[in-house]
């Protein structure tokens, strides 16, 4: 649809990431592997194995942790069709325009020489493109499976484990809260102003209406702000951040931090070149 | 034995930005009683509740709790502050406003956590109080994705697993379904009967009976009625200046007529 097509598509944009979340939530309750494991251990497993994949040199140890991404994500109850869409194309599509000129400019022997203007691809050239796509399809599915499968606050709270500063927990886990907040008052904005709307807007009107919400949802996050800093003191806030850790390691937490731990020494130790 | 007051504003006036809130309004509050504040939007009524719960101070006049008074510098006195809010506790309007938390759990250990009290207890009293409120279901649930009148409930326990003395509410029905509504009036009229002090905000003249003793009527900033429930609202007149009724037009036959009109729960008012 032509028309109003900056309010549609900020609409559209805003209801994607409410229903992301939502899928992200939804992920994290199910049973499965990942989810029956102490949020640190996640944090530090899935971390550790990221770690790996980035300091392997050799393509087949880096392929097989991308399988063992698949494992853990399929025993986590994560789809794979959300991989390929959250993930895998995104990943693609970005690392690819990266790793393309490696094709070309990495010297060695040549594999294919195209038809115009002559550019060679060398053998070293694709080892290179396709172990830098491999290590950052591996890695960010790691990094994504740690997001799906834990609650932003047990990350939080995960990180809070290795001394980040209460401060900035808090500040994230308020940040988290709130944002899902503006993203619907904006959306109901859109929906609102949409619904009043007849005939098509010219851009520079479109461009108009967008800049005045985005005031508007400032004006209304400020006044949040305040609002929440009373609530806050309201109940004893007096600066200094508390926050309980419910966390308890269990024999199966263990378990599960050495088997990370152990995948991820053997990839560090496969992948030397 | 005469009840001794809890709270006594005298002559107080507050501005937001220039603009009157508070003009020159005075009333005490005694132990004990459960109080309506009645009055139309942008009476003061929040504003008075915030100046209760020592969140923002009188420009000019005196705000006093058990006979301290409430200024800025008393609030920085950590021991004093501390002993404030743990006594004092105020629910607002907009639940999205207390609930900053990521989890329900979270959102009532909050309170507790300040006071210092320790995580054995804090786990304890909170699991308590949402066994209470009835929704310990809600515990690790996010509070952007709880309905209306779920978010009011999490909001109240936040405050009432510290059990203070004083309750101020503001607007405590706003935007809840009847149900919910009613099952709020039942927990207030709990309180009521348990010798804490309740100060709810309200131009639901409807539920004043229920959750008040005594009613005090603001109009633009200042207080012009007070009394038993029974005394403002047979008060049509009253009512009518501090714009809480509405005037009714009927027509019988040819004759056309107006008076006041008061809606309630079990009576429909002419």
């Amino acid at each position: 649809m032509r028309r109003n097509r900056a309010i549609s598509s900020t609409l559209v944009g805003l209801t994607r990431a409410l229903g992301h979340a939502l899928v992200s939530e939804h992920v994290a309750r199910q049973p499965g592997l990942l989810q029956a494991l102490d949020p640190r251990v996640r944090v530090v497993g899935l971390l550790a194995l990221v770690l790996a994949v980035t300091l392997s040199r050799r393509i087949s140890v880096v392929l097989a942790m991308f399988c063992a991404a698949i494992l853990i994500a399929l025993l986590s109850r994560v789809s794979l069709a959300t991989l390929v869409t959250r993930v895998w194309l995104v990943v693609l599509l970005f690392t690819g325009v990266i790793a393309l000129p490696a094709l070309f400019l990495t010297p060695g022997d040549a594999i294919y020489t195209t038809a115009i203007g002559g550019l060679r691809i060398t053998a070293q050239g694709a080892t290179t493109a396709v172990l830098l796509i491999a290590r950052v399809e591996t890695a960010v599915t790691f990094t994504t499976l740690l997001v799906l499968c834990t609650p932003w606050m047990h990350v939080l709270k995960a990180l809070r484990a290795f001394h980040l500063p209460q401060e900035v927990v808090m500040m994230l886990a308020m940040t988290h809260r709130y944002i899902f907040l503006l993203a619907e008052t904006a959306s109901q904005m859109f929906e609102s102003r949409q619904s009043r709307t007849v005939g098509v807007l010219d851009s520079a009107t479109q461009r108009r209406v967008t800049t005045r919400t985005a005031g508007v949802l400032l004006s209304k996050s400020v006044e949040l702000s305040n609002d929440v800093f009373l609530a806050m003191q309201s109940r004893g806030f007096r600066g200094d951040v508390k926050i309980l850790s419910e966390f308890r390691m269990c024999a199966w937490d263990y378990v599960g931090l050495t088997a990370f731990l152990a995948v991820g020494a053997f990839a560090v130790w496969m992948g030397r070149s | 034995m005469t009840a001794s007051p809890i709270f006594e504003v005298q002559n107080v006036c507050f501005e937001y930005e220039r603009i009157p809130a508070l003009r020159g309004l005075s009333l005490t509050i005694d132990r004990g009683q459960s109080v309506a504040l009645v009055g139309a939007n942008g009476s003061g009524k929040s504003t008075l509740l915030r100046m209760l719960d020592a969140l923002c101070f009188p420009s000019s006049g005196t705000v006093s709790f058990c006979g301290d008074r409430l200024t800025p510098e008393q609030l920085r006195n950590d021991d004093y502050a501390i002993s404030f809010r743990r006594r004092v506790a105020l629910v607002f309007q907009n639940p999205d406003v207390q609930l900053f938390n990521p989890t329900v759990f979270d959102e009532v250990a909050f309170g507790p956590l300040q006071m210092g009290w320790s995580s054995a207890d804090v786990i304890a009293r909170v699991d308590e109080t949402l066994q209470l409120m009835g929704i310990p279901h809600l515990r690790d649930r996010a509070p952007y994705r709880l309905s209306g009148g779920e978010k009011k409930r999490v909001a109240l326990a936040s405050v009432i697993v510290l059990d203070p003395e004083v309750l101020l509410l503001d607007e405590p029905t706003a935007m809840l379904d009847p149900r919910s509504q009613s099952q709020l009036i039942d927990l207030i009229q709990q309180w009521k009967g348990s010798s804490k002090t309740v100060i709810t905000a309200t131009h639901q003249l409807e539920i004043v009976e229920d959750i008040a003793d005594r009613v005090f009527v603001l109009e633009q900033g200042s207080v012009i009625a007070s009394g038993s429930p029974q005394e403002i609202l047979s008060n049509s007149e009253l009512l009518l200046r501090a714009n809480l009724v509405h005037a009714h037009r009927h027509t019988h036959g040819e004759m056309t007529h107006s008076h006041p009109h008061l809606h309630s729960h079990d009576k429909h008012e002419h």
